[in-house]
């Protein structure tokens, strides 16, 4: 019976059937119905030694290329400084479950309390959540905060210009919940003002979903928005990269009630896709409608300052199926993951990221225009990530660029292209890949 | 060691920092070009310390911490088995680290390779046609697989059915994410044992009803023995048969949830297979069906074709729409699949037999102390009902708690709801013998301890970091971030 996971002896067996009182192990199954008995062996490949499993997974990753990224779409090549897989290797952390028992559990307690702080430095709000699964999960959810803050109303409107797969998820989920939805158009790369005034006059939206920055790299201009919603008490919500918080209008600055977006860029690996986390900030008067996990500070009984899980009778093991939302987990590694990236970047370090990602990212964009075979999609600005229009064929741009070992932009449809650039990139590289592109 | 209580934030010095970064030289200034109303205002207050700083500050915290690698985790249903090492390693190997989600097919073969071969290698475990990946925890596989039971109603018309079955003993995210996917709640009760009563489900089970949530062996670790007459009767009234794999674990190598009846199920990665919980995630709940619907599961997909060549599917007609923004927790899968492998065929089939050894060597090692309210061999896990002295006034809070001052993480407690003492414990089949007698010599120390210095239990834990948390303030008067906490001072 004994592998390296499992340490029973047959002597262990023998003592252990011994004290329960029966003859073998298959006693303890009795109960089963024969007929659902499973006689099989499992079709899996037999065991394998650590030597084995290495081998295995080098050939695998032999046949996955790891590109110079040029691409973005809500994940970005930052860069992931050294300590902090070296901090999140600490099994204490890793190893740990949810920290129900504060007493031996003030590690997780505390980081994640940092993490609120800095999440909420970031985007202005009072208030952040422990996390949530990734940005996409934290939008539907704030929408369905949105639509629970409000009385009697049940539709919430969503930029066309937030991300595809964020509209994706919050459509599946509204679906099925039975929230109404409806696009605001985007005019000019932006989300159209005027339409969504248009929207709010019909007095039953419950809030509004915007992004920062938008699904073409661009940073919109919030001005009069949270006014029109607020003015028929509607709630405001913006989508936003965290990153970039550092040195975009927050969006508390633009009047939103509620923050969410995707913890990614805060230097996560790209990891085909996951783990990141997702986020959640709210204005104090949206706090017992937030969904999830939250880390409050108090003191012990001699006094010390102390850590808990707090506000938890919103939670779903105390309400049930009249929780705020189902979740029972948080991204708790990654919030971890985020933290130590933001003690190490510190106020000044981030801002930095954001300059040299930009710099990078306006330096190829000016480049591209600059050759005559593109031209910006929209006169609008961006950070680290724009689109542009080009009449050459994408699908063979592409394959020169992946040839070379890099990953090309995202190909939007109709010409659109959509680049984006962080500090991980070099101009030499960048010259490259533009040399690349044009080389048609 | 000395007592180390600093914030991160308070280590803060203007001018330091953790950082290095590249001249650049694009001699761009992007941020200057961007109009100054769309800039922040005021600078967020981040900390600024060395590197030093950082890992120090850290490593102190790690320290305040209790894992499966400092210690015993007895907790009922959370299935706290040891997350092997290789497993973590393998996991940051930068040729998948490294992949963008939207790279594209040709150059992520390996990745979904590994991604299909996980999918697969869950079908056979559960015994059903197909996995989906992309759920990123339980509670989220549970909202995806109750999706797909509604899908499949309202494809075929049949709108009415908005009710889904709970047992009452179930665990809170079940009526819960019934909710979300906007299903009514109608609760059947359990008998004394703990098991569902067959008789007070048959009225509930009218035109109405999408289907039932069962955990089988259900929360207090017992088999439910009438699960396929259960199964049948669901089916028969049109119903389908949603299984939470909370309680997975006991089954491996003995019973595949398929085979029990159920069309729908979800598996925690996190419990049966290994992977860390993190301190509350990242986890990964990967949702299983019959081949009725395999249609109906999230886009995107990762599909095999007949070449041998892997490829990433989106949305068909039927599919239910999509829960995550890509594939789901990756690197967490990576660690489930090399779990599989490491086990293999021939060790697979006893996690199952073993978890059910052990946890039952404990309940018949503990019941002359503790109050067993049922009797019979458990699964993976069983329930006392506290001590079985009760003059004692030491409750099962204080029990849990000196638990810690003796070196072990208390068992899950006050769940489930059916007992007033409820003392959940599961040791799954990572523990040894001498680990399981350590944790039973402890238990009894403590029940005597409760008879012989009652006050002192009560008062526990006495030698943990911190004392008896304040609870109520820190509920009343929530303070969650530094700059609050700044101001309160």
């Amino acid at each position: 019976m004994s592998n390296r996971f499992i340490p029973h002896t047959e002597e262990d067996i023998r003592v252990m059937l011994d004290r329960i009182g029966v003859q073998s192990v298959d006693d303890l199954y009795n109960d089963i119905p024969a007929e659902v008995i499973f006689k099989e062996d499992y079709d899996i490949p037999s065991a394998m030694s650590e030597m084995e499993l290495r081998r295995h997974f080098s050939e695998l990753g032999a046949k996955n290329r790891t590109l110079k990224v040029f691409a973005g779409g809500g994940v970005y090549d930052h860069y992931s400084p050294s300590v902090i897989s070296h901090l999140l290797s600490r099994s204490e952390f890793y190893t740990a479950y949810t920290p129900y028992q504060p007493e031996i559990s003030q590690g997780t307690l505390q980081y994640i309390f940092e993490y609120q702080s800095m999440i909420s430095e970031l985007t202005g709000m009072e208030s952040t959540n422990a996390s949530m699964y990734d940005g996409a999960t934290a939008a539907a959810e704030v929408m369905f905060m949105m639509v629970a803050s409000v009385r009697k109303k049940n539709r919430v409107l969503l930029s066309a210009t937030l991300p595809e797969n964020v509209l994706e998820v919050v459509r599946t989920y509204a679906g099925f919940h039975g929230v109404d939805l409806t696009l605001v158009p985007e005019k000019e790369g932006v989300t159209d003002l005027e339409a969504m005034k248009v929207e709010l006059r019909a007095g039953d939206v419950a809030g509004v979903l915007l992004p920062c920055p938008n699904r073409y790299g661009i940073v919109e201009d919030f001005t009069g928005f949270a006014d029109a919603v607020h003015e028929v008490k509607g709630m405001m919500a913006v989508y936003a990269d965290p990153s970039a918080l550092a040195v975009l209008r927050t969006p508390a600055e633009w009047g939103a009630d509620v923050a969410c977006g995707d913890g990614q860029t805060l230097g996560m690996p790209m990891q085909f896709g996951g783990p990141y986390l997702g986020f959640i900030s709210c204005k104090s008067h949206m706090l017992r409608k937030m969904p999830g996990r939250v880390v409050g500070a108090t003191t012990d009984a001699s006094g010390k300052r102390c850590y808990v899980l707090t506000l938890q009778a919103r939670e779903q093991h105390i309400r049930r199926e009249k929780a705020t939302s189902n979740i029972c987990s948080n991204q708790s590694l990654m919030a971890l993951y985020a933290t130590i990236y933001l003690s190490l970047m510190g106020r000044k370090g981030l801002v930095e990221v954001n300059r040299l990602s930009a710099d990078g990212a306006h330096y190829l964009h000016d480049k591209l225009v600059a050759s005559g075979k593109f031209t910006p999609a929209f006169d609008k600005p961006f950070l680290k990530e724009f689109t542009l229009k080009t009449g050459l064929d994408v699908k063979a741009m592409n394959a020169r660029l992946l040839e070379k070992g890099f990953m090309g932009p995202l190909d939007l449809g109709n010409g659109m292209v959509e680049f984006a650039v962080t500090e991980n990139r070099t101009r030499e590289e960048i010259d490259e890949f533009v040399n690349i592109i044009l080389e048609a | 060691m000395k007592y180390y209580d600093k914030l991160i934030f308070e280590l803060s010095r203007p001018g330091r920092r953790g950082y290095e970064l590249p001249a650049g030289n694009y001699g761009t200034d992007a941020l200057a070009s961007l109009p100054g109303n769309l800039l922040r205002e005021e600078a967020p207050e981040l900390p600024e310390v060395s590197e030093l700083d950082v890992v120090r500050h850290y490593t102190n915290l790690s320290n305040k911490n209790f894992g499966v690698d400092t210690g015993f985790y007895p907790l009922g249903s959370c299935t706290m088995k040891y997350n092997p090492k290789i497993n973590e390693e393998v996991a940051a190997m930068p040729e998948f680290s490294a992949l963008h989600p939207l790279q594209g097919e040709d150059t992520a073969q390996g990745a979904l390779e590994l991604y299909y071969n996980l999918q697969r290698a869950l079908s056979n475990i559960a015994g059903l046609a197909e996995f989906t990946l992309n759920p990123y925890a339980g509670a989220h596989g549970e909202l995806t697989g109750l999706m797909v039971m509604r899908q499949y109603h309202i494809l075929r018309g049949d709108t009415k059915r908005t009710k889904v079955i709970v047992p009452d003993s179930a665990h809170g995210t079940n009526p819960a994410s019934a909710m979300v996917a906007g299903l009514e709640v109608v609760e059947v009760k359990s008998k004394p044992n703990g098991s569902i009563d067959v008789e007070d489900l048959k009225p509930l089970l009218d035109d109405t009803v999408a289907g039932i949530m069962m955990t089988n062996p259900n929360t207090l670790g017992m088999f439910e023995t009438e699960i396929v007459e259960i199964a049948k009767l669901v089916h028969d009234a049109g119903g389908l048969l949603y299984y939470d794999g909370a309680n997975l674990n006991p089954m491996l190598g003995k019973v595949r949830p398929g085979d029990m009846g159920f069309d729908i199920m979800h598996i925690n990665l996190h419990k049966t297979f290994s992977t860390p919980h993190g301190g509350g995630g990242p986890g990964s709940g990967p949702v299983g069906v019959a081949a009725h619907l395999v249609e109906l599961l999230p886009a995107p997909r990762v599909v095999k074709d007949a070449e041998g060549r892997f490829h990433i599917e989106g949305k068909n007609d039927k599919s239910l729409g999509s829960v995550s923004s890509f594939l789901g927790n990756f690197g967490v899968m990576m660690k489930a699949y090399a779990y599989i492998l490491s086990l293999g065929k021939e060790n697979l089939k006893n996690v199952g037999p073993m978890a059910t050894l052990n946890a039952n060597y404990i309940k018949e090692s503990l019941k002359d102390d503790y109050l067993l309210p049922i009797e019979g061999a458990c699964k993976h896990e069983f329930v006392f009902d506290g001590l079985r002295d009760k003059s004692t006034g030491v409750t099962t809070l204080n029990v849990a708690k000196r638990l810690l001052d003796y070196g072990f993480h208390a068992p899950t407690i006050y769940f489930p709801l059916l007992f007033h003492e409820s003392m959940m414990i599961e040791p799954t089949e990572t523990e040894s013998l001498e680990t399981l007698d350590e944790f039973i010599e402890v238990m009894h120390k403590v029940a005597k301890e409760a008879r012989e210095n009652p006050d002192m239990v009560k008062n526990a834990p006495l030698t943990t970091p911190i004392s008896h948390p304040d609870e109520t303030t820190a509920a009343k008067k929530p303070i969650l971030s530094y700059r609050q906490l700044k101001a309160e001072q």
